[in-house]
């Protein structure tokens, strides 16, 4: 059977929009269950989209645990996006992005032995964008709304063999805000050209995510795509310097938060790709606020020592009241601080 | 047709999730259960943190809501207790919301700031305790009672223990009136922070190592506040160590302080009984005084405007803190007997109104004058500080000495 996302699933959606817009309760825009939306056929947890729903990624990623995920993007029959060069596009009403959060048993066989931690959509509502996080059965036949938040045993075996074990951490619906806040206003992070400015291996073969969403009519305006800005993935060595991949690993990590506009603010620390006065990104910045999370350590940034440095400590830790981010993550993204302690390292020019 | 069933059943279930979710039926955890209950509530709504010591895992969040009422039955009847904190930094967090009343529950040992509020117009702390249950130590959360970034903010008749920065914290915020409360064992027992329109009075502030104090940073959104006045506080015995972590700026604090005014302008102290703080009974100083690099070219490092009158001063004899530099200063130059009203001489140039001290009880002055005498290491212990108070009484043109609170 093969279920599209057709004009009577989106009545439907249309209808529920409607029908509870005057009640005040966020669950209105939410299904219960993750395949009440239909954006899948087949079986579910192999997650093969019905047309309209395309699979996409970013070149920089938030880390979460070491999660795999798996992303989507569904816009509302007959609409496209503008392109635009600098931040998140603007989505029209009822476009949904959709990102399943996944471990294999063993990181060395990555395509065994999944299993499926949890699917977050957001919905772009006549009330802005909303998050909502679906948690997976055991049975993996279905992901069902879980407004709360939850903490789910997990584990995994690492790349070099070792057996991980933790907390997974899903989260509720106002942390989900927590990080996708903007200006007073939820939106998107990753659905940005820099971000999507990179080929995709799709059914149909590799190319380019943003030249396939120009054929597939869901976007316009679009420039040859060889003169767009591209964030590098900080986890590939070739995709640029260590300065570069270290920037993209901050932006991606941290600047949902710390950037002007987000609950970071406070703090003065900026640490958004596009930003250039070195005190602001902490070079040289004493804390604010920080608490036990300065470490007894006087600066963010100290050039050419990582260690004496406040960003390395915190995000070398995964004590609440230290860790940054504050939330998200369970573990230390080892990887992502070696690339930063470098950065930091190799650090003259300030 | 199977499309219109299932529309009709989903309606259904989806009409009856909400209702059993608020009454809390799918729960047995009170956590999850103010938690949704957060998440789901209409404006208008009281939810009720219920009598008992509740063990809560993660930090409570309330975003983007309006008109609630956060009510327990009582200070140390309903009590939230993060000890065994896993997730996320605060124990109440708010944001974007307006219009929040926070009253009668108690929040013990967060990993980090006990309550946290940001973005919020209209945020009331009333007869709410914030404690770390262990005594003042590194490891305690930095803040107590923490509404950054928020206009119209009320603190009274609160009790905020064992912080290891400040108890009672307003940060970036405008017209805040903090009233009735009583802060001890913390670094800062109240700080106000580059905020506009502050009214801090009968406050009990103790054993901290800080009482109260006013300050200017760098390097933030809001740059600086102003219009804060600090009257009829009792002040006494704000002679705790220092257990803030290094790095942060209240760690310069020194021990034995009652008021620190630090790099403001526009501040009024008044009618406030200021006892047996070992080593400053007020301070008025510069940034400069924190030996930190000023790169934020929009930052006023010096104090003006600064009028201390009314108070009632009173200090043991005794050495202040030998442990910080100007506390050794303090000692070698007047032994067991230090002034109560210290200042660093740093006026700000282009500000013609300074600092008036007028008709305080018992009251002694120095004057570092830092830019003439801190050329050297040595030089300030040779130099002679100006006890002359005199060319501070601003007399009958003082401006606003009528409207000092009895």
């Amino acid at each position: 059977m093969i279920k599209t996302l057709s004009k009577a699933n989106q009545l439907v959606l249309l209808l529920f929009f409607i029908s509870f817009a005057m009640s005040e309760n966020p669950l209105k825009y939410a299904q219960p269950k993750l395949s009440d939306y239909g954006f899948f056929e087949g079986r579910m947890a192999d997650h093969n989209p019905v047309t309209g729903v395309i699979p996409y990624d970013v070149s920089a990623q938030l880390f979460s645990d070491y999660a795999l995920k798996s992303r989507f993007i569904v816009l509302p029959q007959g609409q496209q996006l503008e392109y635009q060069k600098d931040g998140t596009f603007d989505f029209p009403e009822e476009s949904v992005l959709i990102k399943t959060f996944y471990y294999p048993a063993d990181f060395r066989n990555p395509d065994k032995n999944i299993r499926l931690m949890e699917t977050r959509i957001l919905i772009h509502t006549p009330e802005g964008w909303m998050g909502f996080a679906y948690i997976w059965n055991e049975e993996q036949t279905e992901a069902f709304l879980e407004i709360a938040g939850e903490r789910l045993d997990a584990s995994f075996i690492n790349p070099i063999g070792e057996t991980v074990n933790f907390k997974y951490s899903v989260p509720n619906f106002n942390q989900c805000k927590g990080c996708h806040v903007f200006n007073n206003k939820m939106e998107p992070i990753g659905p940005k050209t820099r971000l999507l400015n990179h080929d995709f291996d799709f059914d149909s073969g590799r190319m380019n995510q943003l030249e396939k969403w120009e054929t597939l009519g869901m976007i316009s305006g679009l420039p040859s795509v060889s003169s767009l800005p591209q964030t590098p993935d900080y986890n590939n060595f070739e995709s640029g310097s260590i300065e570069e991949r270290a920037r993209a690993l901050i932006d991606i990590n941290c600047a949902h938060c710390h950037r002007l506009g987000a609950p970071g603010e406070t703090s003065g620390l900026f640490l958004n790709i596009e930003e250039t006065n070195p005190t602001q990104l902490g070079v040289h910045k004493p804390p604010i606020a920080a608490g036990r999370g300065s470490g007894d350590l006087d600066y963010t940034i100290v050039p050419g020592q990582p260690d004496k440095s406040i960003m390395v400590y915190r995000m070398a830790s995964t004590d609440p009241s230290i860790m940054m981010p504050e939330l998200g993550r369970k573990l230390v993204h080892k990887e992502g601080v070696e690339l930063v302690k470098q950065w930091i390292k190799e650090m003259e020019k300030y | 047709m199977n499309n219109h069933l299932n529309f009709s059943m989903m309606k259904l279930i989806q009409a009856l999730t909400p209702l059993l979710f608020t009454t809390g039926l799918l729960f047995a955890n009170l956590e999850k259960e103010l938690q949704t209950q957060f998440i789901l509530a209409a404006s208008g709504d009281t939810i009720t943190i219920p009598k008992g010591h509740h063990k809560i895992q993660g930090t409570l969040s309330i975003e983007g809501k309006e008109n609630l009422v956060i009510q327990g039955v009582g200070m140390d009847v309903s009590i939230l207790s993060f000890s065994n904190q896993s997730e996320g930094a605060q124990g109440i967090s708010i944001t974007n919301s307006k219009n929040i009343t926070l009253e009668k529950f108690t929040i013990q040992d967060s990993k980090g700031d006990a309550i946290k509020a940001q973005y919020t117009d209209g945020i009331i702390f009333r007869h709410v305790k914030v404690e770390w249950t262990g005594g003042p130590k590194e490891t305690n959360g930095a803040y107590g009672l923490y509404p950054v970034q928020c206009e119209n903010v009320l603190i009274e008749h609160s009790i905020s223990i064992g912080a290891s920065d400040a108890g009672i914290y307003v940060g970036q915020s405008n017209n805040i009136v903090v009233r009735y409360n009583e802060a001890f064992e913390n670094v800062a027992g109240i700080e106000i922070e580059n905020s506009y329109n502050a009214e801090v009075y009968e406050n009990y502030s103790h054993g901290n190592t800080g009482g109260i104090l006013v300050f200017d940073l760098p390097d933030l959104l809001q740059k600086q506040g102003g219009n804060v006045r600090v009257y009829n506080n009792r002040i006494e015995s704000n002679n705790l160590f220092n257990f803030a972590p290094k790095g942060n700026i209240v760690g310069k604090v020194l021990p034995g302080t009652g008021i620190m005014i630090l790099a403001c302008s526009g501040v009024h102290i008044f009618g406030n009984t200021i006892r047996n703080n070992k080593s400053i009974g007020t301070g008025i100083v510069s940034y400069f005084m924190t030996e930190e690099a000023i790169k934020d070219s929009l930052y006023n490092p010096y104090t003006a405007d600064i009028h201390i009158y009314n108070n009632v001063y009173d200090r043991w004899p005794g050495f202040p803190e030998l442990g910080f530099d100007i506390g050794q200063l303090l000692a070698v130059k007047y032994g067991r007997n230090t002034p109560d009203i210290i200042y660093d001489g740093m006026q700000d140039p282009e500000i013609q109104a300074g600092l008036c001290i007028q008709n305080n009880t018992d009251a002694r002055f120095t004057d570092l004058d830092i830019e003439h005498n801190f050329d050297s290491w040595y030089s300030p212990f040779v130099a002679n500080f100006s006890e002359d108070m005199s060319k501070h009484n601003c007399g009958a043109q003082h401006p606003l000495i009528s409207k000092s609170k009895k």
